[in-house]
């Protein structure tokens, strides 16, 4: 997302908000995520108190450097925060994202990519606060080592996470950010529980920001205050409870995750299934993505108007759905993108007209019931702010028998206001889950971890429908992902950080 | 449905010889000493369960004091066949380990009859909801294998004309009855229904429109009182919708995504008042009739990934238990509820204390998303004991092996039949 192209935000609370959750701050080609625990409590609050965190206001000129600020729930107990106070943030933030072994049931952070295996973010190595710096990539490293002064006397240093150079392509060689939900930031969508019966881009403040209605019209609980804990009113108070303070209000949640892609084993499986034929192993490769390496969506551009998409369908990468292909014979159902984002409404498609509506939802419309295994889009989306890391190999060099060199892959970030029904659902329901839209058994074909089923029966396996015949069955698939760290953080408004910064 | 009060001073006891039925936490072991569960070919789910009733301080928002229910154990089975022939058969071959586990409850004899006690312990079901109706457990096991077999056998290349989908599909035709010949493969005929089932369920087709029709006269004329007294308490009732304690809702999540599928068991009070009790009874019965007569083939509304669900009204219509088997985690199941049946649900358990705030009986209620995800979680307990006759298995992937199997037997197909067939495998 480019600063430029976004509209006026109006009188929204921009100066309060940190710049991420409008801005990509793709100018900044560069960024290094350090993640950090506390050693000194004052003079970490101390820097966190000034901590010079760039807002999400549209700076003219665009500003040479960006900084956030996000903490998990240690980080902000570390800190000093009150406990009842941190109880009150949600539950998988407070559990955190390596805590329970059901949780990495769910989202399939199990065998290699188990959090007892992970660099950080498991156990002792859980950060604290995470710093995020973007700058050009002459100037990085001189900030970095600025930033990493002020820090030493408050910080321990647990890791400190490289990017790659911005350049729109993902480790494995697609296009990646084409689709990102629309903010509705000019609040044009009411506030109310509606069903929606068209794919809609355009999403609630609320899903992405706290303190603001989401899709159904309600807000995600977080810490609303009594105005006692807050004397000096440095913090906004609640929009629907206004005589409490919210210290939940123009912050969000930050899912990080370090995925390691291995874009040898990547390729050279593609290779050996297309038995070298080059166009085929770009075929194939496609049909797992959904999209082709430019970008292209399989399913083609069936140019619909969809709302919070550009004006001009012909030249948006974004503008289909599945409902042409509901069989899966341009786009594979269980293609990557498919699964993140499966671009359906509320309902299955049908005659428009009440009767017609009350027939499906009560499940007698037995076309529309076939096509109805997937959970409505609009309550599962993730705004995507991750970087890529490490060099990136070209095909000739991930299809050479010489060893990949340094690790590559994604350093994975999404800003979600409800955990559970955004992340944790996409990760589990859409990506590691086996049985995707009626699927018999395979996970995403990127992300999946390919661990049998409960019976026994493999997932390493991936569909391609096909007019003609049965399915095409690509099999034995290695995982091309691994996890090696993750954590879940709060990236407050800013008068919150600084709330939260103060000793209580 | 078996219920139970637990013997003073035995429940830890009691605990301790569940949690050793099981494999993983909460994951029955189909071969456990006790009640070795896969050896009853019949048993599609079954569960046991202490109902232990965190929300009874909820009666407070009515301004009343709790009753003083005791503890009880639930012992309950979804299978082929009437229930009573399940506990007879389970009396039969696994009395020692019932006994064992059932000398926790207070008026259990254990010198005395076992079935007799387990009938007489045998609360009515309110409502039974079944994915598919006639499925049997032999059936979902057989054709599950031969799905296995056929995926691995079709050839996958592309059909150079339409009529090769016939070819493969004699092929695979042939292929199977060469393995069933070679007992590699088994797939038994359907028993037929009996006679007194289906007579049953015609007789139930009518008698309730015929007796809806009678009193309708007198609904009529009663139904702006109806609606005075419905739209009043919906105005006025209590919401007791608190965040859930974080430990209780730990040792929810302990027991969860361990399979496919999971099972949810959820306890909660009947609003005080006859007025709730009625329309609760009401929707029920209703519920039970749409589950029977229309719901039977797949789907209950548009969810279609809820194996077995029941409603059980217990302690004289105070409580009510609700449980199912559903296919995904928790957070897709209340998603489902959510978007897909929130309407559903509102008519039935917004007769209970603390429901989030309804209109008109079926709007709002559990589209409150929050509240309604922190009331249900409160009001969940956990199964300490649960079985599944066939892990892997969602209610998907079993109509999809039915229709497989369907397709198999088919005498003649269409070029295009044939190939939409195949595209099954």
């Amino acid at each position: 997302m480019n600063m430029r192209t976004e509209g006026d935000a109006g009188s929204l609370e921009l100066d309060d908000m940190q710049g991420l959750l409008r801005f990509g701050f793709k100018h900044l080609t560069k960024a290094s995520f350090l993640l950090l625990r506390i050693k000194d409590r004052d003079a970490a609050r101390a820097w966190l108190a000034a901590a010079p965190v760039t807002s999400a206001v549209t700076a003219n000129p665009l500003p040479p450097t960006a900084l956030q600020v996000a903490l998990t729930s240690e980080g902000l107990l570390a800190l000093g925060v009150a406990q009842d106070i941190v109880d009150s943030f949600s539950n998988e933030y407070v559990a955190g994202m390596s805590s329970d072994p059901g949780r990495s049931r769910r989202l399939g952070d199990v065998a290699a990519s188990d959090p007892g295996q992970w660099d950080w973010g498991a156990k002792h190595c859980v950060p604290h606060v995470l710093i995020m710096l973007y700058a050009t990539s002459g100037t990085l490293d001189g900030y970095l080592r600025l930033v990493q002064a002020q820090c030493s006397a408050g910080f321990e240093e647990l890791a400190c996470l490289g990017t790659a150079e911005i350049d729109d392509f993902e480790p494995f060689g697609f296009k990646d950010g084409i689709s990102q939900p629309k903010l509705d930031w000019d609040r044009e969508r009411r506030i109310c529980d509606e069903e929606q019966y068209a794919y809609t881009n355009l999403a609630c403040l609320g899903e992405f920001l706290l303190g603001y209605p989401n899709e159904y019209g309600g807000y995600t609980d977080r810490p609303l205050l009594d105005p006692r804990h807050d004397a000096a009113a440095a913090l906004p108070r609640a929009e629907d409870v206004p005589k409490q303070a919210d210290l939940g209000r123009n912050g969000s949640y930050l899912v990080m995750r370090q995925l390691r892609q291995d874009i040898q084993g990547f390729w050279r499986y593609i290779d050996q299934q297309a038995g070298g034929e080059a166009a085929l192993r770009e075929s194939l490769a496609a049909a797992m993505v959904g999209r082709t390496l430019s970008g292209e969506p399989l399913v083609g551009r069936t140019n619909e108007i969809i709302a919070g998409n550009s004006e001009k369908p012909d030249i948006d990468a974004n503008a289909f759905t599945y409902q042409s292909d509901l069989q899966g014979l341009r786009c594979p159902l269980g293609a990557h993108i498919r699964r993140s984002n499966p671009r359906n409404a509320d309902l299955p498609p049908g005659n428009p007209g009440m009767f017609s509506r009350l027939i499906r939802t009560l499940g007698f419309d037995a076309e529309a019931l076939e096509n109805d295994h997937v959970a409505s889009t609009r309550f599962h989306r993730l705004l995507r702010r991750g970087r890529k890391y490490g060099a990136t190999a070209s095909l000739p060099q991930a299809l050479a028998d010489t060893p990949q060199g340094d690790e590559s892959g994604l350093h994975f970030v999404c800003l979600v206001a409800n955990i559970a029904r955004q992340f944790e659902f996409v990760q589990s329901a859409w990506i590691a889950g086996t049985k995707f839209d009626g699927l018999a058994g395979e996970g995403d074909p990127l992300l999946g971890q390919r661990q049998p089923g409960p019976d026994g029966t493999r997932t390493d396996v991936f569909s391609i429908p096909q007019s003609d015949g049965p399915d095409k069955r690509l099999t034995a698939l290695p995982s091309f992902v691994t996890v090696r760290g993750g954590a879940y953080f709060l990236l407050p408004g800013i008068r919150a950080l600084r709330y939260l910064a103060m000793s209580h | 449905m078996v219920v139970a009060a637990i013997a003073k001073g035995r429940e830890a006891d009691l605990r301790a010889v569940l949690d050793s039925m099981n494999s993983a936490p909460g994951m029955a072991d189909p071969r456990n000493a006790l009640l070795p569960f896969g050896e009853f070919d019949r048993l599609h789910f079954a569960r046991l369960v202490v109902l232990e009733d965190a929300t009874l301080v909820d009666y407070a928002a009515h301004g009343m004091q709790a009753p003083n229910f005791p503890k009880q154990l639930v012992f309950m089975g979804d299978c082929d066949g009437p229930s009573q022939e399940l506990l007879a058969n389970l009396s039969r071959r696994a009395d020692a380990g019932l006994r064992r586990i059932f000398a926790h409850c207070e008026d259990f004899d254990a010198g005395g009859d076992l079935l007799a006690w387990m009938l007489s312990h045998d609360v009515p079901v309110a409502a039974n909801y079944v994915n598919w109706v006639g499925r049997t457990v032999m059936q979902v096991r057989q054709e599950s294998i031969l799905q296995r077999a056929l995926c691995a056998q079709v050839p996958r290349d592309r059909f150079a004309s339409p009529a090769d989908a016939q070819r493969v599909r004699r092929d695979l035709i042939a292929f199977v009855d060469a393995e069933l010949r070679a007992g590699r493969l088994v797939l038994t005929k359907p028993e037929p229904t009996s006679l007194d089932w289906q007579m049953a369920k015609l007789l139930n087709a009518i008698a309730l429109p015929l007796a809806g029709l009678l009193i309708s006269p007198i609904l009529l004329v009663m139904l702006p009182f109806i609606i005075v007294l419905l739209r009043t308490r919906e105005k006025n009732d209590p919401e007791v919708c608190p965040r859930p304690d974080p430990q209780a809702l730990q040792a929810l999540r302990r027991l969860e995504d361990r399979d496919v599928s999971n099972q949810f068991s959820a306890l909660g009070s009947v609003k005080p008042g006859l007025f709730r009790r009625w329309v609760g009874t009401v929707v029920l019965v209703l519920i039970n009739y749409a589950s029977r007569q229309i719901f039977n083939r797949g789907h209950l509304g548009r969810v279609r990934t809820i194996h077995f669900a029941r409603w059980v009204f217990i302690d004289n219509k105070a409580r009510i238990v609700f449980t199912s088997n559903y296919d995904g985690s928790h957070e897709a199941y209340m998603d489902d509820f959510i978007n897909k049946v929130a309407w559903g649900l509102n008519l039935v358990f917004s007769n209970g204390i603390g429901w989030p705030r309804t209109d008109w009986l079926i709007k709002r209620g559990a589209r409150h998303e929050q509240r309604f995800k922190y009331y249900q979680r409160r009001h969940q307990i956990p199964s300490q004991v649960w079985y599944k006759a066939y892990p892997g298995l969602t209610a998907l992937d079993m109509e999809r092996n039915q229709r497989i199997r369907e397709g198999l037997e088919q005498a003649t197909m269409t070029d295009a039949q044939a190939l939409s067939w195949l595209r099954l495998l």
